[in-house]
């Protein structure tokens, strides 16, 4: 195994624009982990070798010239929701299978330029519904930390390549949790922007007001130089914010809490919440404390709603996006047989292409914006949603950011929730509120429980995202001296 | 339906007919039982929404957006047909959407 795998993106990126390795060899090392792990672990679900040595070269090339981006000739994973041109893109469902997308989302079209080395397609519960990667159509991924254990969802796949040091960086979607909770419970770190930070261009839809696209890595610095590549404004995108993009690279570089006002989330403790998770999560807060931070309790009182107002409006958005899988212009069609009308094959279709999850979701978000039921149901939750932005609003009149557990458990057994929709929905309990706000918010490891990762959440205002980067960094550094190192450098060895 | 159900296994087949998804026997009576009780989890919601509280669509202010009226590149007819399952003439083929009687 190449020590090229196990440094940082920010490590990497140093060591190509100084020539002391070329991006092709940091790409192939790359490749061979995956060649040698991502059997035992199912991350992938596309590996694109020669068109990722390909951009390889083409960074190397680019050291010529003058100065290149930070990230230049770095390796990425990249969550299968998202298009790149020619590259098969799923979002992990039967339904989509085969499709090669005609065209570059933003985020892609904004790795390229920065000469980020695209490696892979990953793995992910089906259009991003699910908490722990187990609603993929092509099998679960497995946690690098315990392989009979999920890695988190929706973005389980990009939180194990890290983990599994099969790439140094990520690309994650959260709607509900999906780039932290995967963050959490693997030991990686992973950043919700602000909604509207990052083009949802080229993003398959699931929860159009939810959804947002997000860094994911290793260490606090790399997942701000992701950020930094990654957001900013695009016409292509009418919800894309038109403001300058927070400093995050000096943020998580200048790391420092000084008299910053942290706002302990009484709401998202106590029951539910494990021993162990609370215990890391109250060490990591007396750090911050003794870094110069002022932490304070205080009330979020509508947060209690939050979980159900999210299960009504992401599945009543996701019913009407998910109507563009109507097998006409792409992806499966079932039962053409020249006798059976359109209708017929689409209702055909979406039983064969979508997987129970999506079905449920489906139905429950037609349901809830029916003639009869849409006031008591879509109506209410739209309402919660102002009262939680209200409270987000009233708590940062009180303190700079917000931090919490986030996630009450760690890593679960494969197959322990998946029958069990409520179980799984509790998963994203302390992450929901964010995106019904629309705030920025980061997951990073604060240590162990029973030999198994916990997250430490940070939450900030829209277009303060810096903020994380300035908490996390400075968290970062405190656990990085007394681990030695990133904490996925403690991971077992994987048995192949 | 029984005594104290939300939604019925028939309203459950209506719903799912509206959405096209061909739901099997077992599969509708499965999906029954988890929606009836996903919506008594997600009712809690009722409690909170009083009559004077506004809704809330978007977590930011959306306003309409329009770019200059200028040509640019777009994607080619082949590119757009690139991905259909079936396609004549530089068009997407679909079923027949009249009945007979049309």
């Amino acid at each position: 195994m190449s020590d090229l795998i196990k440094k940082s993106a920010a490590e990497l990126a140093s060591l190509i624009a100084k020539k002391e390795v070329s991006s092709r060899e940091v790409t192939q090392a790359h490749l061979d982990q995956i060649d040698r792990v991502d059997r035992a672990i199912n991350a992938f679900l596309y590996i694109d070798g020669e068109g990722a040595l390909a951009q390889a070269d083409s960074a190397d090339k680019a050291r010529e010239g003058s100065s290149p981006s930070p990230l230049n000739g770095v390796p990425l994973a990249l969550k299968d929701v998202l298009t790149q041109k020619g590259i098969p893109t799923t979002c992990g469902s039967k339904i989509l299978e085969g499709w090669r997308p005609p065209y570059d989302s933003t985020v892609v079209s904004k790795l390229k330029a920065a000469g980020v080395v695209i490696l892979g397609k990953t793995n992910m519960d089906e259009f991003a519904m699910g908490s722990s990667t187990e609603n993929s159509a092509y099998g679960p991924t497995r946690n690098p930390w315990d392989v009979e254990r999920i890695p988190g969802g929706s973005g389980g796949g990009s939180a194990a390549a890290l983990a599994a040091f099969e790439a140094p960086l990520a690309i994650g979607t959260d709607t509900g949790g999906s780039i932290r909770q995967p963050a959490a419970v693997t030991g990686t770190v992973g950043v919700k922007p602000t909604y509207g930070g990052v083009s949802r261009y080229g993003l398959v839809a699931f929860s159009s007001s939810l959804d947002q696209a997000g860094p994911c890595a290793r260490t606090v610095l790399d997942t701000a130089l992701l950020h930094q590549v990654i957001a900013g404004h695009d016409p292509k995108d009418a919800t894309s914010i038109n403001a300058t993009v927070p400093d995050v690279v000096s943020a998580a570089k200048s790391a420092d809490v000084k008299g910053m006002k942290i706002g302990v989330v009484k709401e998202l403790s106590g029951e539910g919440y494990e021993k162990g998770v609370a215990e890391r999560f109250a060490e990591s807060l007396a750090i911050l404390e003794s870094l110069g931070a002022e932490i304070v309790e205080l009330s979020c009182p509508n947060f209690k709603y939050a979980l159900g107002a999210y299960y009504l409006i992401a599945p009543s958005e996701a019913s009407s996006n998910l109507a563009r899988f109507d097998a006409m212009r792409y992806g499966l069609r079932v039962g053409d047989d020249g006798t059976r009308s359109a209708e017929e094959v689409m209702s055909m279709t979406r039983e064969a292409g979508f997987g129970s999850e999506v079905k449920r979701r489906i139905i429950l978000g037609t349901y809830a914006l029916s003639a009869g039921y849409y006031d008591a149901f879509y109506g209410s939750a739209q309402k919660v949603r102002t009262l939680i932005t209200q409270d987000f609003s009233q708590a940062y009149q009180k303190v700079d950011v917000l931090v919490s557990p986030t996630t009450p458990t760690v890593a679960f057994k494969i197959g322990e929730k998946s029958d069990d929709p409520i179980a799984m929905y509790l998963n994203d309990v302390a992450t929901i509120p964010v995106n019904l706000a629309g705030v920025a918010s980061m997951s990073l490891p604060s240590g162990l429980s029973e030999g198994l990762p916990v997250g430490f959440q940070i939450i900030a205002p829209a277009m303060k995202d810096d903020r994380l980067y300035r908490v996390g960094g400075a968290l970062e550094r405190e656990l990085h001296t007394k681990w030695n190192g990133p904490l996925t450098n403690q991971a077992p060895e994987l048995v192949i | 339906m029984t005594g104290n159900s939300r939604i019925s296994r028939d309203e459950v087949a209506r719903i799912a007919a509206l959405a096209r998804i061909t739901l099997g026997d077992d599969e509708l009576t499965h999906l029954a039982g988890q929606i009836d009780g996903i919506l008594d989890a997600v009712a809690v919601v009722q409690e909170a929404a009083s009559a004077n509280v506004p809704p809330m669509s978007h977590p930011i202010e959306v306003n309409n957006v329009a770019r200059p009226d200028v040509i640019v590149a777009s994607l080619t007819p082949e590119d757009a047909l690139s991905g259909a399952p079936a396609s004549e003439d530089s068009r997407f083929r679909v079923p027949q959407i009249l009945g007979e009687e049309a």
